[in-house]
């Protein structure tokens, strides 16, 4: 971290953030709500990366609820098996292996299973199982140069392949229910409210430290081909430089991204199933980061709270509403405000502050340009 | 999986299932039809376009239960004002939305793609709200049930037969508007060259209103034929809109002769497998391969060139 990676006011931006999720909210509100909010926090990871791939260098990936879902399948597995002792499942017709998987009249552990039972192993899947796949899916597809809205097409597809895969695969995933009653890690009990509040400090912690890393990269030169790409494709790589093989790692990224995101929200929520995998989570999880402004890390966080907030509390009370307030957001947001809540700020608020302190410049800064209209592609 | 069976009856379970297919190539030419068109033309992605089919549902069950109320002597004939209606109450929304919507967005091709996920939303709700979250059905006149049998084992139902002879019809026609009218010259002038197409004088922006608007209503009648085969409810559009797109993109956005084609391979090999294994996995399979296959040739199976 050197002086010219971080400015002084993205310090404070990210203090404030670090302040404001770890401290004030802890302090505000219940355990119950505060749960619902660790929950949000897990589809900040994916926020970030979103950030990177779209925001920055142009990808729209319409799949990212699948690397969200593999990273807390993952997890799940774990936790399961963990959960299925020959003790615990003695009543079965085959003890020691999952209930579903019983039900399923399975008579052993799949091998995909059996990595599983360690919990190295588990926390090195999270990441890579996601980069992994994004790395294959990412090699075929940039490199034959397609881009724009095919592979957002093509990811949405293969979103929607993984979802049938899961549920049609009853035996070996949960199916529809997808892996479920989930109790200890590693013997700790992550049922109780206590748990639940070491979690979210956990999610918060580890966030933080994603949005730094984040932050890191696109301050780097690395950052800067990233936008590059973005804007002007032909001339990067006409200047020397391998377009593909920066697409596919910033596609990794994003995908590592959200599979820590899933494997928190498996943590945190107690399950995971199929319903997080598909198209129309994948949607929402962009249109989250849509609206906090997809070419700033900390507006997509607060972007994610902000929508996700207002979907529990119009779910409680106005359900039938929530959707048509959705889709005129999703609308709204797209034709008014291409560069969601962060945009606003920064184009209302930003020059206000710096009149009010004039010493505190705001400092040019080079990766968060808005998109300009005409290049986005 | 092929244990079991005699060759006959492999050979009338490939037919009977050929025929389930052509009835789901049917639905899929449709759809894919308005999808190509407009995201050939303009590059828009319509992810509403599920809902326009549903719209045409909807539309086409109001008509049936109209005339079952007001009209019962001309029952038989309802259908064939359904589809009328259904593309013109299609044909106009699209029109509306793209007034008021995509017209501000062709520069920027994802956004559109956000921007109709969003309508289908809001769509969806609507349906909801009015026709409520059940699943309707609509009642068929006598005329339109029951199979004829070609042979012993072989029987095929005429409702099928009918969506087969609507698709052709329409097909034929979008043919001789696209490629022999004079409309659908200007249309392939823009697709090919925007700029060039507005300085020799043509109205870019009408056309797009058009074509737009053709492109759903199309997805209207898509609706009409969608409720012989399937049941009537505010998400079944969604199902539908992702097997579409492959669809569109697998034949090559900007052909039309390449839709049709490659809709005729998925839903064949779709329902031929569906026989033999689970349905899920017959999509998995068959999805899995046509991403495979895109990934080998990412510009489709039939290209055509296009100046950008």
């Amino acid at each position: 971290m050197t002086e010219s990676s971080f400015s002084r006011k993205d310090m404070i931006a990210v203090l404030i953030f670090a302040a404001f999720i770890l401290i004030v909210l802890p302090l505000a509100l219940e355990p119950f709500r505060l749960n619902l909010v660790g929950k949000y926090l897990t589809y900040g990871f994916v926020g970030l990366g979103l950030v990177l791939c779209w925001g920055d260098a142009g990808i729209l990936s319409l799949g990212q609820g699948i690397f969200f879902g593999l990273g807390g399948y993952c997890m799940a597995m774990f936790l399961k098996l963990e959960a299925s002792t020959p003790a615990a499942t003695k009543i079965q017709s085959t003890p020691g292996i999952p209930d579903f998987m019983d039900w399923n009249q399975l008579t052993a552990l799949p091998w995909f299973w059996r990595p599983f039972h360690s919990l190295a192993f588990t926390i090195a899947a999270v990441p890579l199982v996601p980069a992994l796949l994004a790395f294959v899916i990412g090699l075929a597809m940039f490199k034959r140069r397609v881009g724009g809205t095919y592979f957002a097409i093509i990811t949405q597809a293969i979103a929607a392949i993984l979802t049938i895969l899961i549920i049609g695969q009853q035996g070996y995933t949960g199916g529809v229910n997808g892996i479920t009653d989930l109790r200890t890690l590693l013997g700790w009990d992550i049922r109780t409210d206590h748990a639940k509040l070491v979690l979210y400090f956990i999610s918060g912690g580890l966030l933080i430290a994603c949005l730094l890393l984040a932050q890191l990269v696109r301050r780097s030169k690395l950052g800067r081909i990233l936008v590059a790409m973005r804007e002007r494709e032909d001339r990067v790589r006409f200047s020397g430089y391998d377009v593909a093989n920066f697409k596919i790692f910033v596609f990794c990224a994003a995908a590592a991204l959200a599979g820590i995101g899933g494997a928190m929200f498996t943590l945190q929520v107690g399950f995971m199933s199929p319903s997080f995998v598909g198209i129309v989570p994948s949607i929402e999880l962009v249109i989250f980061t849509a609206v906090g402004g997809r070419t700033s890390l900390l507006g997509a966080l607060y972007g994610t709270l902000l929508v996700n907030w207002a979907k529990t509390t119009f779910s409680e009370d106005l359900p039938q509403l929530w959707l048509l307030a959705m889709g005129a957001l999703f609308i709204a947001v797209v034709v008014a405000f291409p560069n969601g809540l962060a945009g606003l700020v920064q184009e209302n608020v930003a020059p206000l502050l710096a009149r009010l302190r004039p010493r505190l410049r705001p400092v040019p800064s080079a990766t968060v340009d808005a998109p300009k209209q005409g290049a986005v592609r | 999986m092929f244990m079991g069976y005699s060759l006959g009856d492999l050979g009338s379970i490939l037919a009977m299932q050929g025929f389930a297919g052509l009835v789901l190539f049917s639905v899929f030419v449709l759809m894919a039809l308005g999808l190509a068109i407009i995201f050939g033309q303009m590059g828009v992605i319509n992810m509403a376009h599920g809902e326009f089919m549903i719209l045409g549902a909807y539309v086409t069950f109001l008509c049936s239960r109209l005339f079952a109320a007001y009209l019962p002597g001309a029952f038989a004939l309802y259908f064939f004002l359904a589809i009328i209606l259904a593309f013109c109450a299609s044909g106009l929304l699209g029109m509306a939305v793209e007034w008021a919507l995509i017209r501000h967005l062709y520069k920027r091709p994802l956004d559109t793609l956000l921007a109709t996920w969003g309508l289908s939303l809001i769509l969806q709700q609507v349906y909801r709200s009015i026709f409520g979250a059940r699943e309707v059905g609509v009642e068929l006149p006598g005329w339109m049930m029951g199979s004829t049998h070609l042979t012993e084992q072989i029987e095929i139902p005429i409702n099928g037969l009918i969506v087969m002879v609507l698709t052709t019809l329409i097909t034929l026609a979008v043919y001789l508007l696209i490629f022999r009218a004079g409309w659908g010259r200007q249309v392939r002038a823009v697709t090919q060259n925007r700029a060039m197409a507005s300085a020799v004088g043509i109205d870019t922006e009408r056309v797009d209103r058009l074509t737009y608007g053709l492109g759903c209503g199309i997805a209207g009648i898509a609706g009409s034929a969608f409720t012989m085969i399937g049941s009537t409810s505010p998400t079944a559009g969604q199902l539908y809109i992702v097997d579409t797109f492959l669809v569109v993109v697998f034949g090559g956005a900007q052909s039309l002769i390449g839709t049709i084609a490659s809709a005729f391979t998925i839903s064949q090999a779709r329902s031929t497998m569906e026989f033999f294994l689970s349905g899920s996995m017959a999509q998995v399979l068959v999805l899995l391969s046509v991403v495979g296959i895109l990934m080998l040739r990412p510009q489709g199976l039939f290209v055509l060139k296009v100046r950008r």
